[in-house]
């Protein structure tokens, strides 16, 4: 080694290494929020950097919205399997049926009864702390996040009484029924990501590649066809070469046109983007404020 | 087909200054001409130009993201943004201006390496830049810029612009700790001397903001001098079957200060024990050396009785050890500090039980003048105080190093932060020949 120096991701690993290490050792029921997307792909690789040759000291835990992509649950149960870590899935389908999470009437999204159903496994088995894969340049409301956000027993976050954070001295203490979420990525970038995804050769859900895939126009975007909102008539259908860039639910999950079929033609196309990548997806367009509003009532 | 790609440092830094000194303005004008916005927040900001200015885009409205932020008009909270340049990829912490919020302000700055604080061109050096100024300078941020904002509103006045430069050189050597600063001239609504130099002010030769920003030397400002080992996390793998990791005792943690080698003889606290670094190993290999701020889990060569909080260091440069510390406090809780008050306080990865003994004074941001035996540290107050702890801490001096001089205050029940703190130099430091090893 000539130089005593660390390049960007490096420094980034380095903190979020610490981020880990310290919610295994301050808190003792954690777990790990593990979708199957880039960024909780991400954190697995941190998890295994932070805690091996032990076995990674926490379980993983998805909130399966019975609306995901299946690319993204068959990856979810495999690398989970890889990595002999125990998977807990709590569906929201099973939250409906218990009457813990309520639809609407004539809701379809499940975006808003993830919340209810995770709440609910974090009672069912008293986690004290999630860790999870969000990101600060995400949006507006999570450039206020801290690496350790409060929730209290209701699991809201109040962003006027946040800890402050200072150094690196995380304050992760909480009473019972209060968690934390703590948020080792909150530093990087989508390119930072998928910068590390490149460097450490970390296998993706196959549908961030360039695939054919039958889509319809609806509100400005291309969504994948699905039986769940089969298009209706007059709806504009055509098959077209996509891919996803960020993953939410099948049904409001714009699917970008690009040939990009490796890691490396992702990273040119992100350097090269105009857009956002919480501008391919619906459910935050519904107005200016509405991450802020999903992450008081407690989302991820 | 692999990138051939020179490496890329991160630079953090935050930007200070009054209410309505242009700093989220000052952002948003460095994401905007850096190229680092997308047009759906260029489509974002010009829907909201119709609702709320009157037309006109208004840089701000992309930093201040709350909501209660927008309707009020004002930041309230630190928020981080990032934005990259082909040489460098910038953290910034938008930190507001309001006396009362000063917590966030620390929160914000005491990662950086370089502190912006901004100045209105027509109000000068106020209270608040001072206040500012000094905090940047108590936390230890080594480079310091001075933005002098609004320059278009007088005139681009270069008389005006050194009247400000020389008020601050007035008081800046009192404060003996900045590497390096910078004052420069510039109209963050404009972007004058912000990512492009201006032609308005050819009276001025240094380089614009963004300029500095990638060019100011930050390969030293972590510490390489004494190493610092604070055990985070203890590595046992639990495997019986697996001969291989069957006696794996790994040490897990982050190095707060300098290099450390295989082979190399270090020193274990607080108990005192002398043994040898047998391997540094990472997922990715072990390595032959490894330096701060690395993530590693060292193996010693004694099968030591070593846990979470205890310091592992090298036998040169031995930091201080004690139960009677005295730190420069910034108070962050509306309910004033008073002596003989209890906290928890964590120490790196060290928590113990803890008491504020005496507040020696209080620091008048004014005159930076430290007013002796204050009766209490109100929020936002940064005074010296001495404390007492239940166990010994290992420490060295904020000013030596920044991770290993720093504490925060934890208060029973509430568990809010209520103070962050900066150890001044230790009177005693370990004495390792009383500690001879046991082994």
């Amino acid at each position: 080694m000539t130089s005593y120096h660390l390049d960007h991701l490096q420094y980034l690993e380095t903190e979020a290494i610490h981020v880990m290490r310290e919610v295994a050792a301050e808190f003792e029921r954690p777990a790990i929020l593990f979708s199957g997307g880039k960024d909780s792909i991400c954190l697995l690789r941190l998890a295994e950097k932070a805690f091996r040759p032990s076995e990674i000291p926490m379980p993983l835990l998805n909130i399966d919205t019975g609306h995901h992509f299946p690319e993204l649950n068959e990856f979810r149960d495999r690398r989970a399997a890889e990595l002999r870590a125990r998977l807990i899935v709590r569906k929201v389908e099973d939250a409906i049926a218990r009457g813990i999470a309520v639809p609407s009437p004539g809701e379809v999204s499940r975006n808003r009864l993830q919340i209810p159903t995770l709440l609910a496994a974090i009672e069912e088995f008293r986690f004290d702390c999630l860790i999870g894969g969000a990101r600060r340049d995400e949006e507006k409301a999570r450039a206020k996040e801290r690496f350790f956000s409060f929730r209290d027993a209701f699991g809201q976050w109040d962003p006027k009484n946040q800890r402050p954070e200072i150094w690196n001295l995380y304050n992760t203490r909480v009473n019972p029924g209060e968690h934390m979420r703590a948020f080792p990525l909150s530093n990087w970038t989508e390119l930072d990501v998928w910068e590390y995804i490149r460097r450490e050769r970390l296998e993706v859900p196959s549908i961030y590649f360039s695939h054919k895939r039958l889509c319809v126009r609806r509100n400005g975007q291309w969504l994948p066809v699905t039986d769940l909102l089969p298009p209706k008539p007059g709806e504009e259908v055509r098959e077209l070469t996509v891919r996803v860039r960020t993953i939410g639910d099948i049904i409001s999950t714009g699917m970008i046109e690009s040939r990009a079929d490796s890691v490396d033609d992702i990273i040119a196309e992100i350097a090269a983007a105009r857009v956002t990548e919480r501008g391919a997806r619906a459910d935050d367009k519904v107005s200016e404020a509405a991450m802020e509003d999903r992450k008081k009532a407690g989302y991820f | 087909m692999p990138h051939r790609q020179h490496p890329i440092e991160i630079l953090r830094f935050n930007t200070c200054g009054s209410v309505d000194d242009g700093k989220s303005t000052l952002i948003g004008r460095l994401l905007y001409d850096s190229k680092s916005l997308m047009e759906d927040q260029l489509e974002a900001l010009e829907r909201s130009a119709d609702i709320t200015g009157g037309g006109q885009i208004n840089l701000a409205n992309l930093t201040d993201g709350l909501r209660a932020e927008r309707e009020q008009g004002i930041t309230i909270d630190v928020a981080y943004r990032y934005f990259a340049t082909p040489r460098r990829k910038f953290i910034v912490a938008d930190t507001p201006g309001h006396v009362q919020y000063t917590r966030n302000m620390v929160t914000g700055a005491s990662t950086a390496n370089l502190s912006v604080v901004l100045v209105d061109a027509r109000q000068g050096v106020t209270e608040q830049s001072r206040r500012h100024t000094y905090i940047a300078a108590t936390l230890g941020i080594p480079h310091l810029v001075i933005a002098v904002n609004k320059m278009d509103l007088v005139g681009w006045d270069r008389e005006r612009f050194l009247e400000i430069r020389e008020t601050f050189e007035a008081f800046l050597p009192r404060l003996d700790a900045f590497k390096d600063v910078k004052f420069i001239p510039i109209s963050a609504l404009h972007g004058d001397n912000v990512v492009e130099p201006s032609p308005h002010t050819p009276w001025y030769e240094g380089p614009t903001l963004l300029r500095h920003l990638e060019n100011v030397h930050i390969a030293s400002d972590w510490n390489l001098t004494a190493f610092r080992f604070p055990v985070q996390w203890v590595n046992r793998p639990h495997a019986p079957t697996d001969p291989q990791l069957h006696d794996f005792r790994g040490l897990s943690g982050q190095i707060a200060g300098g290099i450390v080698k295989a082979g190399q003889k270090v020193l274990v606290l607080p108990a005192g024990l002398r043994t040898t670094v047998k391997q540094i190993w990472t997922y990715d290999g072990p390595l032959a050396e490894a330096f701060c701020p690395q993530s590693v889990t060292l193996l010693l060569e004694h099968d030591l009785d070593v846990s979470r909080g205890d310091m592992i260091v090298g036998p040169e440069h031995l930091p201080g050890m004690s139960t009677e510390l005295r730190a420069k406090l910034c108070w962050m809780h509306p309910r004033p500090l008073r002596p003989g008050a209890k906290f928890f306080l964590k120490h790196t990865t060290h928590t113990v039980q803890a008491v504020v003994t005496r507040l020696e004074n209080r620091v008048n941001i004014a005159t930076f003048d430290p007013e002796p035996d204050p009766p209490e540290l109100a929020m936002n107050d940064l005074g010296d105080v001495q404390i007492k702890t239940s166990k010994p801490v290992i420490f060295d001096a904020y000013t030596f190093n920044r991770l290993t001089g720093s504490f925060i205050l934890i208060e029973h029940g509430t568990n809010a932060t209520v103070a962050a703190g900066m150890l001044h130099p230790p009177t005693e430091l370990v004495k390792p020949e009383y500690t001879d090893f046991a082994i």
